[in-house]
């Protein structure tokens, strides 16, 4: 069953040249549990997708279902509601709280949703990470290996279906972001959450159980096979 | 200079992240240039219009005594052309029966020897006086509905109405409080009556002395001449020497209000230029990196800072000039005197200078902070300055500057030592708001757990890193708390004059009523119905020639006493103790004392003179010295508007003098009218004060002294409203970062629109809870201190405070957040 159903999704921006094109007509599929590596050049469309994805940008055309919910026509309050429980979202610039310790940083969401017992389950996920000595830093005294891995926390401690991760590694120096993608990885398997990854490795790529790859805002070369994740 | 250079090349990009700086400082200068110009102003028109004010070179009081040959004579052995105006109070009545009490000026024919008197219909002033004629403040006319040509009744003569008196060339500050001005000639005077023994009227002899006269030298010499006589010898420069007293002090208080707008600019100064520097932190760190040292970068900060001010102050000069100009042209009509506008270098460069020091005592720190960044700052995630390594050095600058801030402004000041209170209270104000601010961060820290996520989330961001908690809150709380003092001090002149007095004042003051008529005065209230209490006593007028033998001028007394030595004074006699009096020291005489003349004084104002029991005051009434031994001293109820006198003396030799006699009346108020027009119909030369119209012209003067307070005290607040904005601005980048990293992370609009008003409100309840405090205890100093009145606690002003403040706040609070809530979130998150 999908988990994701996208259909002739147009996203188009206004800019002082005039509208530009950003998603033009992109279809897609994802399964339940499946890991999609996005691959493309740089301007094709990844991020715009992720973003549709996550109800952060509006689509000007087409259906985006995910987890049986077409989120197209949902207002901000609504999607703020869906993200908190269904998605999760890495960023490569991490976008964590600079003046919130790392505890506070992965426990708002669950806060924000009333978990009475958010700051266990958050420093919990922390330890998960391996930064258990590390609850009380704020983002700033944190590496950068460090501030992804509270991101990872973050987006994996409130349990979402649906995991997005724009270029987890783009900020990372190689070692790390190796060590990072592996506690992504493990993680997902570990709760078997849906996984679309976008990319410029190649190697990190062909680690998803499939790739698709995006050129001019469509999808160009979906279903290709890549290593089980 | 590579300073100037680098200096240069960065200020070619523009300063807009100092706009705010500009804005504040410009503010701050501009109010206190204003103030600055229109007291200049209002002294070169006094300066200018001095003669005219005056009506001649030199005016000579002599009370109520017709001035004597001797003085005449002098004056007119120098070549001095005289005129003589003789001024009291009358009631002027229709043949309907109205009736309005005016402000009597009888005039000769030369008056008046400066300037000219404007009538409508247009006419000259002598022709319109002759043969009974009288002129009258349109006021006078609307309120008797009376028009040219009216024969109207003034004591016991008929005279007829000739026109409305538009203006009169020696009258500095509009109508007296009293009543409306009416003019008649000199020679009507005998017909009236109202002239008798001890009536209250005062003479004044006006001389213009012929061209080439050493004027300053001629009244010196009359000065000497007539030393001992007790007159009242005025110069040109002494015109309006209440209007000069009212706008030294207004000035004071105005500019001390400006300092204020400009210190809570100051703090605009210094967030904009931290915030300014920040965002160059990445420039400053990669100077260092190519080898600038510390003092190169500091100045070439400093130069730019210093450019930008340098602008600010020129707009605020500009500003200022031009809001006095516009002001005037305005308000000019309700000025005590036409200001003579024009630019006032002395005022201006010190508005300049005042700007220049609060800027540099707000720049310094920011800058030296800055410009101590290190070029390894640039290899970590967040760019701060490190250790300050002449943190010393700046300390001690700051304080210089600091210290000359205080020293200009303390001697600047007319009143020294309510400048210097000024300073520590401002100075306190501040460490106070510094300090609530900090312990609001401290409390928001150790809050207990809240259940609602929004409200968590607001009060977490009270004490997170880098709050701008405190900054909020200086910046509101230095604002309001001006604006709450100086509603509670026009609430508490409002309290006192108006609401305290009313329920014990008598319903009229009855004047110049002779011995021979306080019999058939007494027979006419018992008669009339309606009347209830009737006090009445013996007056007369006294001028203190000297205190123990020190001439009154030379008195060293309390600022707040010093009125009672100058003019006229009432003196009443008493064989017994007055009813409701109060005795602080001493004893009362006997009933049939006869001895030499004792006095029972006034507490206050012997404490502010420095005399006690047996101390003697010299006094002269109608010509004639009389030395008072004060026998005791009394406590009087000022407030009650009853019979008080300062001085009372025991009979004897004063019961023998000419005198007349002054009562007060409590009526229902159906009875005012018939009481009025039967004591002025019987006894013509009477005239009765009716206590609602002066309340209601103090409610008037009380009305426009509270909109020019307001006024003032909404410049501080504008101030506080400016640096307010500078500090939501500084902090929105770092607001939409957060609102769209929630948002992504699942918070609904409403949540963050939740805790950012939890944050916000906090904050405003807290500067508003700090700005009652000060407020209160500022008013509560100014109203002890400086108008030793006593001070009444008036919660719905602090409620209003309070309330008033949380609502900025959170007004301010509203368009930051949902400002920030209308950001896009798609384009911030993607990588950079």
């Amino acid at each position: 069953m999908s988990l994701i159903e996208v259909r002739g999704l147009r996203l188009t921006v206004p800019s002082a040249a005039g509208p530009v094109n950003i998603l033009s007509g992109l279809d897609l599929d994802v399964a339940a549990g499946e890991a999609v590596g996005i691959v493309g050049p740089s301007g094709s469309g990844k991020t715009s997708l992720l973003m549709v994805l996550a109800g952060l940008e509006s689509a000007t055309a087409g259906s985006v279902t995910v987890a049986g919910r077409d989120i197209t026509g949902l207002g901000e309050d609504a999607l703020a509601r869906f993200r908190r429980e269904t998605v999760g979202i890495v960023f490569q610039a991490f976008h964590l709280i600079p003046t919130m310790t790392a505890l506070e940083n992965v426990s708002i969401p669950m806060e924000l949703a009333g978990a009475p017992d958010a700051s266990a389950r958050a420093a919990a996920s922390l330890q998960a990470v391996g930064l258990g000595h590390r609850l009380t830093h704020l983002p700033g005294q944190l590496s950068g290996g460090e501030q992804q891995r509270v991101a990872l926390a973050r987006a994996f401690a409130a349990r979402p279906r649906l995991l997005l991760a724009d270029e987890p590694t783009g900020n990372l120096d190689a070692a790390t972001g190796r060590m990072v993608m592996d506690l992504l990885f493990a993680m997902r398997e570990t709760h078997g959450t849906t996984l679309l990854l976008i990319t410029h490795d190649p190697a990190l790529a062909a680690r998803c159980g499939r790739q698709v790859r995006v050129a001019d805002g469509r999808i160009v070369a979906p279903a290709m096979a890549g290593a089980a994740a | 200079m590579i300073a100037l250079t680098l200096a240069r090349r960065e200020l070619r990009s523009g300063v807009r992240g100092l706009r705010i700086v500009l804005a504040c400082l410009a503010l701050g200068v501009a109010s206190i240039a204003a103030v600055g110009s229109l007291r200049a102003g209002i002294e070169a028109g006094l300066e200018s219009e001095g003669r005219r004010l005056l009506g001649g070179d030199v005016a000579v009081s002599t009370s109520d005594q017709v001035p004597p040959a001797a003085l005449l004579d002098w004056l007119r052995g120098r070549g001095a052309t005289l005129s003589t105006v003789v001024n009291m109070r009358s009631m002027l009545v229709v043949p309907g029966g109205d009736r309005q009490l005016v402000e009597l000026k009888a005039v000769d024919a030369a008056y008046p020897l400066v300037g000219e008197a404007a009538l409508a219909p247009a006419g000259g002033l002598q022709a319109a006086l002759a043969n009974g004629g009288l002129v009258a403040e349109p006021l006078i006319l609307d309120r008797l509905r009376a028009a040219p040509g009216t024969a109207l009744r003034l004591g016991q003569a008929s005279v007829v109405l000739r026109g409305a008196l538009a203006s009169e060339p020696d009258q500095a500050t509009g109508a007296g409080l009293l009543a409306p001005r009416a003019l008649i000639a000199a020679a009507t005077l005998p017909g009236t009556a109202l002239v008798q023994p001890g009536s209250l009227l005062s003479y004044d002899v006006r001389a213009v002395f012929p061209a080439g006269t050493d004027v300053p030298a001629a009244i010196t010499a009359l000065r000497a001449a007539f030393h001992d006589a007790g007159y009242r010898i005025r110069a040109s420069t002494e015109a309006a020497p209440g209007v000069a007293r009212f706008v030294d002090q207004t000035g004071l208080f105005l500019t001390l209000v400006g300092l204020t707008a400009l210190l809570v600019g100051g703090i605009g100064v210094a967030t904009g230029i931290r915030a300014w520097l920040e965002a160059r932190a990445r420039s400053i760190a990669t100077l260092r990196c190519l080898g600038a040292p510390v003092r190169t970068v500091f100045a070439c900060y400093l130069i730019q800072v210093a450019v930008l001010c340098a602008g600010g102050i020129v707009v605020g000069l500009v500003a200022g000039t031009g809001l006095t100009a516009a002001g005037v042209a305005v308000f000019g009509s309700a000025l005590p005197v036409p200001p003579r506008m024009g630019i006032y270098p002395g005022p201006l460069a010190l508005a300049a200078a005042y700007g220049l020091l609060v800027a540099a005592a707000f720049a310094l720190w920011p800058l030296a902070r800055a410009a101590n960044i290190p070029g390894a700052a640039l290899f970590r995630d967040s760019i701060a300055p490190g250790a300050m390594r002449n943190r010393g050095l700046v300390l001690g600058v700051n304080a210089g500057i600091v210290a000359a801030l205080v020293v200009l402004l303390v001697a600047a000041s007319a009143d020294h030592l309510f400048a210097v209170w000024f300073c520590a209270a401002a100075g306190a104000t501040l460490l106070l708001f510094r300090a609530g601010g900090t312990g609001l961060v401290h409390l928001a820290r150790h809050a207990p757990r809240l259940r609602s996520p929004a409200t968590r989330l607001g009060i977490a961001n009270l004490h997170r890193p880098g709050t701008a908690t405190p900054l909020l809150l200086v910046s509101l709380g230095l604002g309001l708390s001006t604006l709450a003092t100086v509603a509670l001090i026009q609430g508490n002149i409002r309290a006192q004059v108006l609401e305290q007095l009313p329920s014990a004042a008598p319903t009229f003051f009855f004047i110049d009523i002779q011995n021979d008529q306080v019999a058939p005065f007494r027979a006419i209230l018992a008669k009339t119905e309606g009347v209830g209490t009737v006090d009445e006593v013996p007056s007369m007028r006294a001028r203190i020639v000297s205190v123990n033998g020190v001439a009154a001028d030379q008195v060293k007394a309390t600022p707040e006493t010093q009125w009672a030595l100058r003019g006229d004074r009432g003196l009443t006699y008493s064989a017994v103790l007055p009813p409701g009096t109060r005795l602080v020291e001493g004893t009362w005489w006997a009933a049939d004392y006869d001895g030499p003349p004792l006095v029972s004084f006034d507490v206050g104002l012997a404490r502010g003179w420095h005399v006690g029991i047996g101390d003697v005051i010299r006094v002269n009434v109608l010509g004639r010295d009389i030395d008072l031994k004060i026998a005791n001293l009394r406590d009087i109820a000022w407030r009650t508007l009853g019979l008080n006198f300062a001085m009372v003396a025991s009979p004897g030799l004063l019961a023998r003098a000419p005198q007349s006699h002054i009562a007060t009346v409590r009526t229902t108020p159906a009875a005012e009218a018939p009481v009025l027009r039967a004591v002025t119909d019987a006894l013509p030369n009477v005239s009765g004060i009716r206590v609602a119209d002066v309340l209601g012209a103090l409610a008037a003067l009380v009305g426009k002294i509270a909109a020019a307070l307001a006024a003032t005290g909404s410049v501080t607040l504008a101030a506080g409203a400016l640096v307010l904005m500078g500090a939501v601005a500084a902090g929105q980048r770092r607001r939409i970062a957060d609102a769209v990293v929630l948002k992504a992370v699942g918070a609904t609009a409403g949540q963050i629109r939740a805790a950012w008003l939890v944050e916000f409100g906090v904050i405003g309840a807290a500067a508003g809870v700090l700005a009652a405090a000060v407020g209160t205890g500022a008013s509560w100093a100014v109203t002890r201190f400086v108008m030793h009145a006593d001070w009444v606690f008036l919660p719905g002003v602090l409620l209003a405070t309070v309330g008033g403040c949380t609502l900025l706040m959170l007004a301010f609070g509203y368009l930051g957040t949902e400002s920030a809530l209308r950001v896009r979130a798609g384009p911030l998150l993607r990588n950079e």
